[in-house]
């Protein structure tokens, strides 16, 4: 209980402090080529275990209802606006972030065949010191969740969710305990009732997703540009999996939610409003389309200068995509 | 200052009402009269600050809560009142908004209005949709204009009706203080739909409260309850005669370990806080003659039915101080900590706490209680509170996440019988999503929660993909980065002014409840 209490405040402080993270630090990483991450990712292995960021035991906004929420370490992209960059690597156990902590919560354990990082969570204070100090876009806090070790979680958490929901980082990267969680929470007479949702970059392939189909009751994939070169610009990676998987998920009714997201300026929603409107008007009428606004919070590099969308951007994006059609659409509740 | 000073500041206020002033002035005069005679004892503890009677008065003329029966009013009207029973919609709620004008209360003010939609359904055929929707808008304002005090309070539900489901959409459409709002729910006999509907409200306008009904109803005998002013729970044409609370971190910080707090600090100021509600209640029984009203005579409350409500504070105060914790703040709310609300051991503290309470509570006869007893109360605070934490809340701005809170708090409300109030923070994306709240309804009432209570528009803590940032925050980073320019002058004249220190029109007397310039 307590453990729950101090993840979800964990990360409201990592956070805060993630604002004043060393611009420096992320700088270094930013040339680093997208296909050395993948290579530490293991999409395609049979990992047991799954490398867990965060778990937040109640969510309003992942999915219908309320949900506990699984984040994934590790992503295949590298979004500018990436508010959690500190997600998207898994640690590699290089220890160079232990001189940094100040409560000595962090210790090498050379024991095994290689060294890992340990991290003492009734020692942190959750100062993020740690976070800073990688240069890897990592977080030595992560934690290895077994199958039976999540079930047990979302039991405590049973009379209170509608269903779960796997996020990231780019879930996906961890598809096959995916899908052995979701397998196993079907299974289970007692669990059976919960939605198993994934939320998701799209940029899984055809194989991975049959192989997740059955188990899956939907997904939200965020549609990151419109354009190609506007989608390579923010994310570095080209969005044609994305349409791929939209399709896919759309045809096997299991595409819960699209999510734009507008940066103003930047994201090309806007000026393709015709093309973008005529492609999510063919989408099934039950499909969410969720309007994401742009803010700093936590974002570094260059994209801390892009401008931050507010409500009437969101508002006039909204205005064109419904005089075009478009229904179901989801706004913002907050503004930051 | 000298009475006749303060009697002079508070004619001569420029920020009250005529009507607010009268009610400084009656509150002065009775403070002016000897208090209840009690012994040195208790007088010492209450000018500690350990218990306390939450200013009712020197000398009770009139009991801190009244529940009418007004099914029973309206079935038979009222000789005093020169009223024949109701016949239609119109007479029923005019007999009512005349009754609830000679219904006191601490503040003078009616604090429980009825369960709305049983007494209005009998007069509702054949009256249509349009009609009945404008008649109660009209009612729901009138009540917000002439009875301003947040603590009154209608309840609705459990059954699905068209009178509970019209005020439901007209509480969430006109968003007023006034009414409070209590919606019962009873696994049994509320359809989803309509319980969604009243979560749905909550993410609207923060109201209604929901009562888990089965749970209420079974410590209460046939005749019923009423939830009335802060998620008070008591009986249906009676109520609360007093109310005397303890203050729970000065009793931990009197003991000198665990074992004394509950050997020997806490029963003794218990059996002090019985004194005082002995004495109080004997003052409004025997001596000031209300029970001679109509209202008894005409049988819409009933003296035996008045029970005491013993009430504490400062739970989370008492536990960090009897486990030697320093006192929690909020910048220490996001560390892992030994603390009341956050760590199990302070937590079980806690719940053995309470479980003391409810056996000294529920083996101390008193003269004029429900079935010879008071009834445990989870007390919510009054402005003057300071650095302690209503009932047995965690503290302001250390809360943990929803599930966690209920979690946490669980336990407690099985001893609490007329009333404990836990507010949940929920962040604002749950606007998109009521059915993320009934879950949480669900789930509360699951674990053993009596009410359930939902913050969600001054919430400062808002998930931003997987983390959750507090707005305050961002508001300080924007205002830091606005300092140079003239944005902050608007702020400091108001403040120097005193232009936004003009009462409100609606006040919430009980946390106010003595006058100060
Ligand atoms: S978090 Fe970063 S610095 Fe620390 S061990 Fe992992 S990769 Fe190395
Ligand atoms: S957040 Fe990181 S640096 Fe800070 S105490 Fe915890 S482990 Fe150490």
């Amino acid at each position: 209980m307590s453990k729950i209490a101090v993840d979800e405040v964990a990360v409201s402080k990592m956070a805060v402090s993630k604002a004043v993270m060393s611009k420096v630090a992320v700088d270094k990483v930013a040339d680093r080529k997208t296909t050395e991450r993948e290579a530490n990712v293991h999409r395609s292995s049979a990992s047991p275990l799954a490398n867990v960021s965060q778990i937040l035991p109640f969510s309003c906004v992942d999915g219908p209802g309320s949900r506990l929420v699984i984040f994934l370490q590790g992503c295949n992209y590298s979004c500018k606006n990436c508010h959690n960059p500190h997600t998207i690597t898994p640690c590699d156990h290089c220890g160079d972030c232990i001189p940094a902590c100040p409560q000595a919560a962090l210790t090498l354990d050379s024991s095994g065949v290689k060294p890992r990082i340990v991290w003492d969570s009734q020692r942190c204070n959750q100062c993020d010191a740690c976070l800073s100090a990688c240069s890897k876009q990592s977080n030595p806090k992560t934690q290895q969740y077994s199958v039976g070790q999540l079930l047990a979680q979302i039991r405590i958490n049973l009379p209170f969710i509608n269903g779960i929901t796997v996020s990231g980082g780019e879930a996906s990267l961890q598809l096959p305990f995916v899908i052995a969680l979701f397998k196993a929470i079907k299974a289970s007479p007692q669990l059976s009732h919960l939605s198993c949702m994934l939320d998701t970059n799209g940029s899984l392939n055809h194989t991975g997703w049959h192989k997740l189909l059955p188990y899956l009751d939907g997904a939200m994939v965020d549609l990151k540009a419109w354009q190609q070169e506007t989608h390579n610009y923010i994310t570095g990676r080209d969005n044609h999996r994305v349409f791929q998987s939209l399709t896919l998920l759309a045809q096997h009714n299991k595409l819960y939610e699209v999510r734009l997201l507008h940066i103003p300026g930047i994201s090309d929603f806007d000026h393709e409003i015709a093309a973008l409107s005529h492609y999510l008007n063919q989408l099934p009428e039950s499909v969410r389309i969720k309007l994401n606004a742009f803010h700093h919070h936590g974002v570094t590099g260059e994209a801390a200068h892009w401008p931050n969308c507010h409500e009437a951007d969101i508002q006039q994006l909204a205005t064109q995509l419904s005089q075009r059609g478009v229904k179901h659409l989801v706004l913002p509740s907050v503004y930051l | 200052m000298t009475l006749l000073n303060t009697l002079a500041s508070i004619v001569s206020d420029p920020h009250l009402s005529p009507k607010q002033k009268s009610n400084y002035l009656a509150l002065e005069a009775e403070a002016s009269l000897p208090y209840v005679a009690v012994s040195d004892a208790v007088t010492a503890a209450m000018q500690a600050g350990i218990i306390c009677d939450m200013f009712e008065g020197h000398a009770p003329f009139k009991p801190r809560y009244v529940l009418p029966d007004y099914a029973k009013f309206l079935r038979q009207g009222s000789a005093h009142l020169e009223l024949a029973a109701a016949t239609d919609l119109d007479e029923a709620i005019n007999a009512l908004i005349i009754l609830y004008h000679h219904v006191p209360s601490v503040t003078n003010m009616p604090v429980y209005l009825g369960q709305l939609d049983e007494l209005l359904m009998p007069y509702v055929d054949g009256v249509d949709e349009q009609t009945l929707y404008r008649k109660l808008k009209n009612v729901w304002i009138m009540l917000d204009r002439t009875l301003p005090d947040a603590f009154v309070h209608v309840n609705i539900g459990p059954s699905d009706n068209i009178v509970c489901r019209t005020l439901l959409k007209i509480d969430a459409e006109l968003k007023q203080v006034v009414p409070n709002l209590t919606f019962m729910y009873d696994p049994a006999t509320t359809p989803d739909d309509l319980l969604l509907m009243a979560a749905s409200n909550i993410c609207e306008c923060n109201k209604p409260h929901i009562a888990n009904y089965p749970l209420h109803a079974s410590a209460f005998d046939a005749k019923g309850f009423g939830i009335v002013s802060c998620y008070n729970a008591l009986p249906l044409a009676g109520g609360a005669n007093t109310l005397v609370r303890i203050n729970l971190k000065q009793v931990a910080s009197q003991a000198s370990s665990i074992d004394a707090f509950f050997e020997h600090t806490l029963p003794t100021y218990c059996a002090l806080a019985y004194e005082l509600i002995e004495a109080r209640a004997k003052f409004l029984h025997q001596e000031s003659h209300f029970f001679d009203s109509f209202l008894v005579k005409e049988g819409l409350i009933e003296p035996s039915r008045f029970a005491p409500m013993f009430g504490i504070y400062g739970m989370a105060e008492a536990v960090d101080i009897l486990l030697g914790n320093a006192p929690i703040s909020e910048q220490m709310s996001d560390k892992p900590s030994k603390h009341y609300g956050h760590h199990d051991g302070a937590n079980q503290l806690g719940y053995r706490i309470s479980k003391a309470l409810d056996a000294i509570v529920k083996s101390t006869p008193v003269t004029y209680g429900y079935n010879d007893r008071a009834l445990l109360h989870s007390q919510s605070g009054i402005s003057l509170d300071v650095d302690v934490t209503p009932g047995v809340r965690i503290p302001y701005g250390t809360e943990p996440n929803p599930v966690a809170h209920i979690q946490a708090l669980a336990p407690h409300h099985q001893y609490y019988t007329s009333g404990i109030s836990d507010i949940l923070t929920i962040d604002a994306t749950v606007k998109q999503n009521p059915e993320a709240m009934l879950q949480l309804c669900k789930g509360a009432f699951n674990l053993g929660f009596r009410e359930f209570s939902a913050n969600v528009a001054s919430n400062d803590l808002i998930r931003v993909t997987g983390y959750m940032i507090k707005l305050s925050d961002i508001a300080a980073f924007k205002q830091q980065g606005s300092r140079t320019n003239t944005t902050g002058l608007g702020a400091e004249a108001a403040q120097n002014t005193g232009i936004l220190k003009r009462q409100p029109r609606v006040a919430a007397l009980e946390l106010t409840p003595s006058y100060s310039e």
